[in-house]
């Protein structure tokens, strides 16, 4: 008899491609050799909107030694395959341009001087059009949505008090720290192989079939170690991986397409800036009556993934709460700067930052001994309540738990002893929907695939990709432990398009949980028909949306998540008068995780989203000029350092979630969800000014803290 | 121009512009890949290697200037028969490495923190990982590894 | 990357000579300047070679000479804040030595780069000014005061190294940078004071890093509400990409009011 195995889920087992991280052979896309790879680069407008009106290559230089490649090159659809067909891979000539650093034209060179050098000797000459930058004078619409519950406008009146407030959130760039890339080579009948960073091996491979009018077979789209996403590399990977592959068409050779961190800043997708606007209702005794709610998001000059992100901005806007009376009114328009994307959270934070920050409002201004965390107990949903969107939650509800941990978890609150440094708490309760939204899983019914092999070891066959965020690692024991064999003796196949099914996007809070089940599904029936059969054998395991989840994508009504994960953060401020910075001393936060299935990358999956969630709320800033960035270096574009950085102090709650493998929700978005208006309200605390915007930097600070003297001073 | 060093305790010698930068000898002509390059401007210090024990950005060294120094790369923190060092394993161990782009460097800081402070509290590891960049941990489990080394 | 050729002289004597022999030719410290530059091919007219300094010995060192504290041009940031001299003799340049980048830019930087680049943000120059610093070169001494001419603009002549930086003993400084983030900031505002004699020293808030005569001019007559004042109309602020004109006259005078109640840490 074997001894029972040590079971791998609920420990924090070594990470699967650790040692390779920490001896440098992990391989990341720039650090792959090719034999007779060319460089390639992206050559850019200079304006925000017009046209091209020509494109000339100086023939006083050698162009023989150099490949370019113009939208005349493009085998198929001059598209970026996503939601609309709005994105051209290259601007053509005569056609519109509508954002600055928009992809016009591809070089490659052998060596990197000839291909600076090439870039040179091409000019673009252009007529101009008026740019619209900012929301207010946006008006192409990319998409609405309209969120009822309930009727605010029949009780309006019955409130004892509307507090009304409007709430700015900014621009963020992701900043992974491996800018984006791709490798395109040649291969034999027409294939291209692209290895490159990306969290989405099938979005990449739809591109590449569109725009280079491949078979399934032709695309091979392979991912590389990935130095981060944070959504980053959710769709922009796509337009990477098409123009290297269109470089490597015409170059007949393979060809390398390795952004710099300049060009990763001024061209890539930030997370949507926007203004939300909320009028809430309440007794005098704090029962909540209404929420009236205005979301305008900035999708850039593009569409990209735009009507998602505002879908979940919307979803989310009426907070953790169970409100009677909700109307959401949100809308996403265009403007001419760079296209705004996916990034962790992917519209929630926008709104929830709104949200949060109208608890604080309402219960300043109600007064009479309520603080903000009264109300939210009072307002928070709970087992059994309804949500905006109609959907009735019926189980694994950790807004108390978190409430209540995190309450727990924080430490004595010490003022400061400094005269210039004033300190200051404030609290922020969140909830994330896990997975796709509405019907999304279903239409997309990912697929995974297990082996037994002969050897009596067992194979993960997937395209959800590993990030840093533990996808090999928490799959394997999941496997392990559906298997009831040791964790070493199950083994994950790499992302690559032509072994591993289509399980979706590495996105959205959905990799541990919709996922992670099918891997727990098919290791559950493949130990099963292990019994009566001998390996080699097979399972394809699809999701099936199950019978209790309904959606209507029409009116925004039913199960939006199959289920949510729930935080409460505490931060701790030091605010200095003198130079207005804010410094995010410490920072608590509560997380019900349904089931911490690797506890050490649980907690570093929260600790590093709630640190990208303080840089936004503090020092992350984009100031944009004529239609561009202008933080496009990381000396202007500033995140925080070690030495900025809070400690973090995580609590997991283990909330189990039914149809969560072994009870796991996911987390990986919602950690970005709470600082922010924690830390603004921390400010607030420590100041008595509120800001209502994000990033709060020392410019905005000190402009509300002599503001806010002044008027002391008028009114003594 | 022929410059010739020290790497990982190995001598070498490469033919290259004695004006170019180190990451790009290191990566290119001598393939080691360990050593990444996140921003070419001394901001993330993901190129961080040591140069004679002390740590700095290798996208701002010309290798002419490394010419009889010893340098040290990720590549060569464990041991010659592979076995992890005690960082390495701390890193492993604690959750410190996750994306891992940022890794060797910060390893690489880390190391030198612990050989030049006894004992470093965690205000002197902050202090001492400021100049890496790190967007996936918060910091949090990369200065509870490297405390953990210390005892 | 710029093609340039790599010179490496063998002594202070060679460099002067190649530096006044070679076209084109850029001294190359510790390169956390000029190496990014020359990558990113920013430096007009390109330079045609660089003239690595970086290991001179009499470049290097912290020393006392002729009752000043001397450093070597090429002396990194860490081996200042190392000296035992500069901790006794200008803990003020060790302070603001420390806010420079962080480990690995302190390894790296040197004041000659920072007094050769003369960029209006260099961390040290403010001080550099407070002590009334002398800038040494391979022929001259040249008082900080008189150093920079206008928007990375100096008075050395095109074919002078800087030798060392020499300031006096016993001058109380104090310094603040002001620079977002705790480490690996660019400053915004950078000041350095001494009280007697009155020195008042800015960075950031002008074309060049500069001496607030007005409010020098204040403080000697010990009027403190009138050194704050007087500083507004000292600096000339712009909005850039890392701040606004507004916050950084705010903050001038917010951290002169600082710096003038704090108690010198000599």
């Amino acid at each position: 008899m074997c001894p029972a195995p040590v079971t791998a889920v609920g420990r924090s087992v070594p990470r699967r491609e650790g040692a390779d991280k920490v001896t440098g052979r992990a391989r990341y896309t720039d650090d792959i050799t090719v034999q007779g790879a060319w460089s390639g680069r992206t050559i850019r407008s200079t304006i925000a909107r017009g046209a091209i009106r020509s494109i000339t290559l100086d023939p006083a230089f050698d162009w023989s030694r150099v490949v370019v490649v113009t939208a005349d090159d493009i085998p198929g659809d001059n598209v970026v395959q996503l939601i609309r067909e709005d994105q051209p891979v290259l601007a053509p000539r005569g056609g519109e341009i509508k954002h600055k650093e928009e992809p016009i034209l591809l070089l490659a060179a052998s060596d990197r001087a000839t291909l600076e050098e090439a870039a040179t000797h091409v000019r673009i000459e252009y007529e101009l059009a008026n740019p619209v930058f900012e929301i207010g004078s946006a008006t192409e619409v990319f998409s609405t949505v309209e969120i009822t519950k309930g009727d605010v406008a029949s009780v309006e009146r019955t409130a004892d008090l509307v507090v009304e407030r409007e709430f700015r959130v900014g621009l963020q760039e992701q900043l992974y720290i491996e800018p984006q890339g791709a490798i395109a080579l040649p291969e034999a009948d027409g294939a291209f192989r692209v290895v490159g960073s990306l969290q989405c091996p099938y979005y990449v491979h739809r591109a590449l079939k569109r725009a280079l009018k491949l078979t399934d077979q032709q695309a091979i789209v392979v991912q590389a170690e990935t130095g981060g996403g944070f959504g980053g590399k959710e769709e922009y990977p796509s337009i990477v991986a098409v123009h290297a592959a269109l470089l490597a068409r015409k170059a007949g050779r393979p060809v390398r397409l390795i952004y710099d961190r300049h060009e990763d800043l001024a061209a890539t997708t930030k997370r949507h800036p926007g203004v939300i606007r909320h009028r809430t209702g309440v007794k005098k005794d704090g029962t909540l009556v209404f929420q009236d709610i205005e979301i305008v998001l900035d999708g850039g000059a593009y569409c990209t993934l735009t009507p998602v992100v505002l879908s979940r901005a919307a979803i989310h806007a009426a907070g953790a709460y169970s409100c009677p009376n909700v109307r959401i009114r949100a809308r996403a328009v265009a403007t001419n700067t760079p296209p705004n994307g996916a990034f962790r959270g992917f519209g929630a934070p926008q709104s929830l930052f709104a949200a949060e920050l109208m608890v604080e409002h309402v219960a300043e201004q109600l007064g009479g001994g309520v603080s903000s965390v009264d109300l939210r107990r009072k307002w928070m949903l709970r087992l059994g309540d309804t949500t905006a969107t109609g959907q009735v939650l019926t189980e694994s509800v950790g807004s108390e738990l978190v409430l209540d941990a995190a309450l727990k978890a924080a430490t004595t609150f010490q003022p400061s002893n400094i005269p210039t440094v004033r300190r200051g708490r404030g609290l922020s309760l969140v909830f994330h929907g896990s997975g796709f939204t509405g019907s999304g899983e279903k239409k997309l019914s990912g697929t995974i695939a297990m082996e037994a092999l002969a050897d009596g070891t067992f194979r993960i066959l997937t395209a959800s990709t590993e990030i840093g965020q533990g996808t090999k690692t928490i799959f394997c024991q999941l496997a392990a432990d559906a298997l009831g064999v040791p964790l070493e003796r199950v083994t994950i196949a790499p992302q690559d398009t032509s072994l591993v099914p289509d399980s979706g996007p590495t996105v959205a809070s959905r990799t541990a949980m919709i996922v992670g089940r099918l891997v727990q599904e098919a290791a559950a029936e493949i130990k099963q028909r292990l019994q009566r059969e001998r390996p080699p054998l097979r399972v394809d395991k699809s999701y099936i949306q199950p019978d209790s989840i309904h959606w209507d994508e029409a009116t925004y009504r039913g199960d939006a998540y199959p289920v949510y994960a729930w935080a409460c953060t505490i931060a701790d401020v030091d605010v200095d008068t003198t130079t207005g910075e804010v410094r995010v001393t410490d920072l608590v936060t509560a997380v019900d995780c349904g089931k911490a299935l690797h506890p050490v990358m649980a907690e570093g999956q929260i600790e590093g989203g709630c640190l990208q969630a303080v840089g936004w709320a503090t020092i992350e800033e984009i100031k944009m000029k004529d239609g561009g960035y202008q933080n496009d270096r990381l000396a202007t574009y500033l995140i925080p350092t070690a030495l900025d950085a809070p400690r973090i102090r995580t609590v997991l709650i283990e909330n189990p979630y039914s149809r969560g493998p072994f009870g796991a929700k996911g987390i990986g978005e919602l950690p970005m969800d709470g600082p922010a208006p924690a830390v603004i309200a921390a400010i607030h605390d420590a100041t008595g000014v509120w800001l209502d915007e994000v990033p709060a930097t020392p410019e905005k600070v000190l402009a509300a803290l002599n503001g806010a003297q002044r008027r002391e001073a008028a009114q003594s | 121009m022929t410059v010739r060093f020290t790497l990982n305790g190995v001598p070498v010698s490469v033919e290259c512009a004695g004006s170019r930068r180190l990451l790009d000898t290191l990566r290119g002509d001598l393939g080691k890949t360990g050593t990444k390059e996140g921003c070419g401007e001394g901001e993330c210090g993901a190129c961080s290697v040591l140069i004679d024990g002390e740590v700095v950005d290798s996208c701002l060294v010309a290798v002419g200037q490394v010419e009889g120094r010893n340098v040290l790369t990720v590549e060569g923190l464990a041991g010659p028969d592979g076995t992890l060092s005690r960082l390495q394993q701390a890193f492993i161990e604690h959750g410190a490495a996750q994306c891992g782009i940022c890794t060797p460097g910060m390893l690489l800081a880390a190391h030198v923190l612990l050989q030049r402070t006894i004992r470093p509290s965690a205000a002197d590891v902050r202090e001492g990982l400021a100049g890496n960049l790190c967007r996936c941990t918060g910091y949090t489990k990369i200065i509870e590894a490297v405390l953990s080394c210390t005892t | 990357m710029h093609d340039v050729t790599y010179l490496r002289p063998t002594d202070l004597k060679d460099a002067v000579q190649l530096y006044r022999t070679t076209p084109g030719c850029r001294p190359l410290a510790g390169g956390t300047d000029l190496i990014v530059m020359l990558h990113a091919r920013t430096l007009r007219p390109p330079p045609r070679a660089v003239l690595d300094v970086w290991s001179l010995l009499e470049l290097k060192g912290v020393r006392r000479t002729q009752g000043m504290l001397e450093i070597g041009a090429a002396e990194s940031y860490t081996g200042i804040i190392r000296s035992r001299d500069a901790q006794e003799h200008v803990p003020a340049l060790v302070a603001a030595a420390r806010t420079i980048g962080a480990a690995q830019i302190q390894n790296r930087g040197t004041l000659g780069g920072n007094l050769a680049n003369a960029s209006p943000a260099g961390d040290t120059l403010p001080v550099l000014l407070a002590y009334d610093a002398v800038v040494v070169t391979d022929r001259r001494s040249i008082p900080i005061d008189q150093f920079f001419t206008g928007y990375r603009k100096t008075a050395l002549q095109a074919d002078e190294l800087i030798v060392a930086v020499r300031m006096p003993l016993g001058r109380r400084v104090v310094f603040r940078k002001v620079g977002t983030r705790a480490a690996q900031a660019i400053s915004k505002v950078v000041t350095a004071v001494s009280r007697s004699p009155a020195r008042v020293a800015i960075g950031s808030v002008a074309e060049v890093p500069l001496r607030a005569r007005r409010a020098e001019a204040a403080l000697e007559r010990g009027d403190m509400e009138g050194a704050i004042a007087a500083v507004a109309d000292d600096i000339r602020p712009i909005d850039d990409v890392r701040s606004t004109a507004a916050y950084r006259r705010t903050v001038t005078q917010n951290v002169l009011r600082e710096l003038l109640s704090v108690k010198p840490a000599l």
